[in-house]
């Protein structure tokens, strides 16, 4: 058993032993939980995927004289107006109709990457704030906050998106080719965060973690957090189950680990990179940490047909290039980057060696017992 | 022997039926692949020719006689490198399976040899960053 502060103090010490999930997968192929409990003290994980639900909380300042900004546009992309006078919420999916392909998400990086943006705001004019229109050009140094809050990140595992019909199908899985030519999906499997501590022991609010190429916090439980989905045999969740709500100064992150996306007759994303450090406090984190690819089973569902379920499948098998469903062998391509989640893992073991990155003891557990609430339309 | 070429017809020999010639004086096997051609207007191929190596360089000797410009498709596609975040959007779009991902490094690898110009990699990469010449002709 360790704790929380024997771990920093060995960070602080440079002599923590920090290892990347990939890493430790391998090791466990040699060694037992309880061996790698003694000689490992934290395991860094990552992820960098599509994560619609992001944005970023922006304070313009005051102008002179001042204005209670009602309707908000940055370069042509209608923003949130219900925050105070000076305050947005730039939502990722954010868009303009008539130029779909730019919107939240390019802001969020252009903001990112220095660049200026027009800001357009009008105001019905009161006593205390009389301007009704601004025009002003802004960038990160010229406005007070930018914090990147996403709501819901990082999930816990994802399906698998084929598609039997004879149409190719545009999704937010990315293009489906007609009669089951191709599966895609988007996850880390191994190196993916939630899907090494499953059941979140020592992720909760207050978790330190990389954010974007900075630092930055699990600020609650994601949206949609769903604790009772089916498990397997390993405790690994067959569906998208957990997620994480995240915040981090966007003013000092880097489009190296945040870009705005667009998917094809779907719209905007933002690629969003994480990074989550799991101390390995006893032999049942250390056993969670050594999960393996064809450990992580997830399930195979036909987005041209109604969301039907078609199997079960795992990361092993998905990242070979190739599955089989039915008999059917469907070639497998992911939607999240591999390579850019790995960098990520190793950027935070180096911060965690170099003893400039201390883990923090969540503040509050993640609920448990949690379900998904639908929803009713008035005229179903 | 088989090359993968775009043939790019200028306007005045868009009504004339060279690719016909290919097959009768040079007995190439032409497999077209893609066309964005209409009479009149100038136009492009994407063919498989296959033929004897002799019988293809005449063949194509008689195109580029007869004002076709002809080149390989590796010259057509590109992508850029700096900005690929090695998603994998792509990969999963192109059936051609010249753009592959996988084991061990995870990050993009294009092989002009089996790309078809199906330009469907320009529309499912997320950042945008193909490029197909011959779409654009």
């Amino acid at each position: 058993m360790k704790t929380y502060a024997e771990i920093n103090e060995k960070i602080k010490n440079g002599k923590a032993v920090v290892l990347t999930a990939e890493e430790v997968s391998e090791l466990s192929k040699t060694l037992s939980p309880k061996e790698i409990a003694e000689k490992v003290d934290v395991v860094t994980t990552a992820t960098f995927g599509a994560m619609c639900s992001s944005g970023a909380f922006l304070n313009f300042g005051h102008a002179t004289p001042p204005i209670r900004m009602e309707k908000i546009e940055l370069n042509g992309v209608r923003v949130s107006g219900g925050l105070a006078a000076v305050d947005t919420y730039v939502g990722a999916t954010d868009c303009n109709p008539a130029s779909p392909a730019y919107g939240g998400a390019h802001i969020i990086e252009d903001l990112v990457n220095g660049k200026k943006i027009t800001l357009e705001a009008w105001g019905k004019g009161t006593d205390c704030y009389p301007r009704k229109h601004i025009k002003a050009v802004i960038g990160k140094d010229d406005i007070n906050e930018a914090i990147l809050y996403n709501p819901r990140n990082c999930y816990q595992n994802y399906n698998v998106a084929t598609n039997t019909t004879d149409q190719i199908k545009y999704t937010y899985m990315g293009t489906l080719l007609p009669k089951m030519r191709n599966a895609a999906y988007s996850s880390a499997g191994e190196l993916s965060p939630l899907l090494n501590d499953p059941e979140c022991r020592t992720i909760g609010l207050g978790t330190h973690i990389f954010l974007c190429g900075t630092d930055g916090y699990v600020s609650w439980n994601g949206t949609q957090f769903h604790t009772t989905k089916p498990v397997n045999e390993f405790g690994i969740p067959t569906s998208n189950a957990r997620t994480i709500a995240v915040i981090g100064d966007l003013k000092k992150m880097s489009s190296d680990f945040l870009r705005g996306a667009y998917i094809e007759k779907y719209g905007i994303t933002l690629y969003v990179g994480i990074g989550i450090p799991i101390p390995i406090l006893d032999e049942d984190l250390a056993r969670r940490v050594s999960i393996r690819n064809e450990q992580i089973e997830t399930t195979v569902i036909d987005y041209g047909n109604g969301n039907r379920v078609l199997g079960k499948t795992n990361y092993a098998a998905l990242q070979s290039g190739s599955i089989e469903i039915d008999g059917h062998k469907i070639r497998t391509a992911p939607l999240s980057s591999l390579a850019k989640a790995r960098e990520i893992a190793g950027i935070l073991k180096a911060w965690i060696e170099k003893g400039d990155f201390l883990l923090s003891e969540p503040v509050r557990p993640m609920p448990t017992g949690t379900s998904l609430k639908g929803l009713t339309a008035l005229d179903d | 022997m088989i090359q993968k070429v775009v043939l790019s017809f200028p306007v005045d020999a868009t009504d004339r039926s060279l690719t016909y010639d290919l097959v009768k004086q040079y007995d190439i096997r032409i497999n077209i692949l893609k066309a964005e051609i209409q009479a009149g207007k100038s136009g492009n191929l994407l063919v498989e020719l296959e033929a004897e190596p002799q019988k293809l360089d005449e063949g194509i000797a008689y195109l580029i006689a007869n004002g076709v410009t002809v080149s390989p498709v590796s010259s057509k596609v590109s992508y850029d490198e700096k900005w690929c975040i090695h998603c994998g959007n792509c990969v999963s779009a192109c059936f051609s399976h010249a753009l592959t991902i996988g084991a061990p490094d995870w990050k993009l690898h294009f092989n002009p040899d089996k790309c078809i110009a199906c330009k469907l990699c320009l529309k499912s990469c997320p950042l945008k960053l193909f490029r197909i010449e011959f779409a654009e002709s």
